[in-house]
């Protein structure tokens, strides 16, 4: 192993090149398998965002679906409607064009997340969630009445540049981004906050900017998979990023386990599989789904997928 | 401890196991979803098993606030599958369908879409009547070269997505228009008064052809209020509207909306005439708004008190199927699925590209509602009816041409 790679990153180096290889033989799999796959890939980019939020930093937020229809929307401008005046940009290539146009939406996103966490980061618990819950339901309302972007029309016609490269690409880089945010020195601030607001106050830590760091950050990567999801499925709909969405991604981070890597990544595979299984059962699936849900709750309230991490472990041998 | 009360069930950390109860109860969870799997298999339709069926996708909204919309029209369309298969299918072959619930949800109609035609390899689709999911699906449809003919979608947006998507009812613009035109020349209002959904395509694409036309005319806008979907009070827009004393208001929305302003309208002394689209037409208008409902004009594709002979038939024969009497959307639905399976058997194969050249090539084909043609554009033409409510129920009062 080189010496300036360390084991995460040739993880994350391997994970890419699989996708890479998945990407060039998917011309064998059938459209619907592909679609549920990106559908997957997307929220676990949803999901480990959000964890991030929700489950590190300890913050209560219910805007991911807002920051994604920020992205969406930017993304979706840029190939379609601006492609003309921006595309010449990159000679024309759609493999530079789309993932700059992804960038591009993150960081709109991103600046959204700045905008909203700069004044209500200062509050804490039930008041946040209800803030970055109007948030949502204000984006939501706004690109229902932009004429420019369709309005409640929704934006239709997008190109369908999103394929298992790029989502399980970014997914792969969104991974492990948070997981080497939280492992660096600077990162343990953020599990300081989540366990105790005060205590890491009063040993200096600028909690109001960890917070907001992790908003941005969430929001960066909610505004990519809003991207990616609108190349996928050819139209958004600002309907389609209602408070429903937010719920879901933040149910998928609570039955993974709030502030789990692994565990939020299986929940979201899980329930974006699950919903299209369910699909059989007609009219009875969301009242199966919703008993499932309870049920896991009532048996698992930690969390799906949660096992003891060798460091408890060895905290509780010792 | 929420569950001291029941303290078996759940994992026990210290056995490291599950308790009883827990297994009993994942037990009892995954028998009933067998027994729902087999039972919707069965409950579907009747295929011979020698013979293969041809398969129609129908995607739509089964349930959520448009169930209204959805369940008239898939009661349309399986009456007519009914009919069709009673009638020995095609050349013995029957049609099957196979229908997906878009839940009346945004985002939700493209991955339903895929499935049907890759999975289920679907040889035509049944388009959902709400025009926005409908366009979802329309964009992958015309990616795959399958045919889809919307019953109901009436924004123009659909239709122009490709040489794939039809249509078999009158459009937004020819909507819009035609209620300007029958406001200034049968009821002579001037000043009218324009009440929009803002997140409904529908109601704004609507509104935006009746402006038009009224401007046209020599009419005018009295005022114009926007409210979003979701919203059950319209008593502020309604009084900055009666505000400007309007000769009558025009409020396109779906029939949930429009009763709740109709008898919101009334309870606020608005007595000028209220218009309506295509979207009121529900058992549910007359329910919500009462005796306020009287008077209400709109478009609908088919009028139940109609005369035509094979229009009293349908009338007949659905409320013999479904113990209701049916609506407009399954007059259409009926159509679409009859619509489908003739140009299936004009083009003599199932081949996608043979199917859609048939479909174009629909003219002056007879349907419970009317004759149609599908133009250059894959719209229908045919007339609108518009009806009157007197008593509760739906009063025909004049046919406006295209």
């Amino acid at each position: 192993m080189p010496s300036w790679l360390n084991r995460s990153q040739l993880l994350l180096m391997a994970t890419l090149a699989v996708v890479g290889i998945a990407q060039s033989l998917s011309g064998r799999l059938d459209s619907y398998i592909l679609s549920v796959a990106m559908g997957v890939g997307i929220n676990i980019i949803l999901a480990s965002s959000l964890n991030l939020i929700n489950g590190f930093t300890g913050q209560f937020s219910l805007g991911h679906a807002g920051f994604m229809a920020v992205g969406a929307y930017t993304a979706a401008v840029l190939t379609g409607r601006l492609a003309p005046q921006w595309s010449p940009l990159f000679g024309g290539q759609v493999f530079l064009l789309f993932p700059a146009a992804l960038i591009v939406g993150g960081i709109v996103a991103a600046l959204a997340g700045a905008l909203v966490g700069a004044p209500s980061l200062r509050l804490k618990g039930d008041y946040l969630a209800i803030v970055t819950l109007g948030f949502g339901e204000i984006i939501k309302v706004i690109f229902q009445n932009l004429e420019f972007v369709g309005g409640a029309k929704g934006l239709n016609g997008i190109p369908d540049y999103s394929n298992l490269l790029w989502v399980f690409g970014t997914a792969a880089i969104t991974v492990y981004t948070v997981w080497a945010l939280l492992n660096s020195s600077y990162g343990r601030g953020f599990l300081a906050v989540a366990d105790d607001e005060i205590a890491a106050e009063a040993m200096g830590l600028n909690t109001t900017r960890y917070k907001m760091v992790a908003f941005v950050v969430g929001a960066f990567f909610a505004g990519i998979a809003g991207g990616l999801f609108a190349h996928l499925n050819n139209s958004i709909n600002p309907s389609g990023f209602d408070f429903n969405k937010s719920i879901e991604i933040v149910v998928m981070v609570i039955l993974g386990g709030m502030g789990r890597h692994i565990g939020v990544i299986l929940a979201a595979i899980l329930l974006t599989v699950l919903t299209e299984m369910l699909r059989e059962f007609g009219d009875y699936r969301m009242v199966i789904y919703s008993v499932l849900l309870i049920l896991l709750m009532l048996t698992r309230p930690q969390g799906l997928f949660i096992w003891p991490t060798r460091k408890a472990a060895r905290r509780q041998n010792a | 401890m929420i569950w001291k009360g029941w303290p078996e069930l759940g994992f026990d950390r210290h056995s490291r196991r599950y308790s009883r109860i827990t297994w009993l109860l994942f037990a009892g969870c995954y028998l009933s979803l067998v027994g729902c799997r087999q039972e919707s298999k069965t409950g579907g339709l009747a295929t011979t098993n020698n013979v293969e069926s041809i398969r129609i996708g129908e995607f739509s909204s089964l349930t959520g606030p448009l169930a209204g919309l959805g369940q008239y029209t898939h009661m349309g369309v399986q009456l007519a599958l009914e009919e069709i298969n009673a009638a020995g299918g095609l050349e013995g072959r029957p049609f099957e369908v196979l229908a997906e619930d878009t839940g009346s949800k945004a985002g939700t109609a493209a991955p339903l879409v895929r499935k049907l035609i890759a999975r289920d390899h679907v040889v035509a689709l049944i388009g959902e009547g709400a025009s926005g999911r409908c366009l979802e699906g329309a964009y992958v449809a015309q990616g795959a070269g399958i045919p889809l003919v919307s019953p109901a979608a009436t924004d123009p947006q659909v239709t122009a997505v490709g040489d794939c998507i039809f249509r078999v009812c009158y459009t937004d613009p020819f909507q819009g228009t035609v209620m300007a035109k029958f406001a200034r020349e049968q009821l002579k209002a001037k000043r009218i008064g324009l009440l929009v959904d803002a997140s409904s395509s529908y109601s704004v694409g609507l509104v935006d052809f009746f402006k038009k036309r009224l401007l046209a005319d020599g009419g005018e806008v009295a005022g114009e209020q926007r409210y979003n979907a979701g919203d059950k009070d319209f008593r502020a827009q309604l009084t900055a509207l009666k505000a400007t004393h309007p000769e009558a208001i025009f409020a396109p929305c779906y029939f949930g909306d429009a009763g709740l302003i109709l008898r919101q309208a009334r309870e606020l002394g608005l007595t000028t005439p209220m218009l309506g689209g295509d979207g009121w037409e529900a058992p549910e208008l007359v329910e919500i708004a009462g005796l306020a409902a009287e008077g209400a004009l709109f478009p609908v594709h088919f009028s139940v008190s109609s005369t035509v002979e094979s229009s009293r038939h349908f009338v007949e024969q659905f409320t013999q199927r479904f113990h209701k009497p049916p609506t407009g959307v399954s007059a259409l639905g009926y159509d679409t699925m009859k619509l489908i399976a003739d140009s299936i058997r004009r083009a003599g194969s199932t081949d996608k590209t043979a199917v859609r050249e048939a479909l174009r090539s629909t003219k002056n084909w007879t349907g419970v509602t009317g004759v149609l043609t599908l133009d250059e554009e894959r719209n229908a033409r045919k007339p609108a009816t518009i009806v009157r409510v007197e008593q509760g129920r739906l009063v025909f009062v004049t046919i406006v041409e295209p």
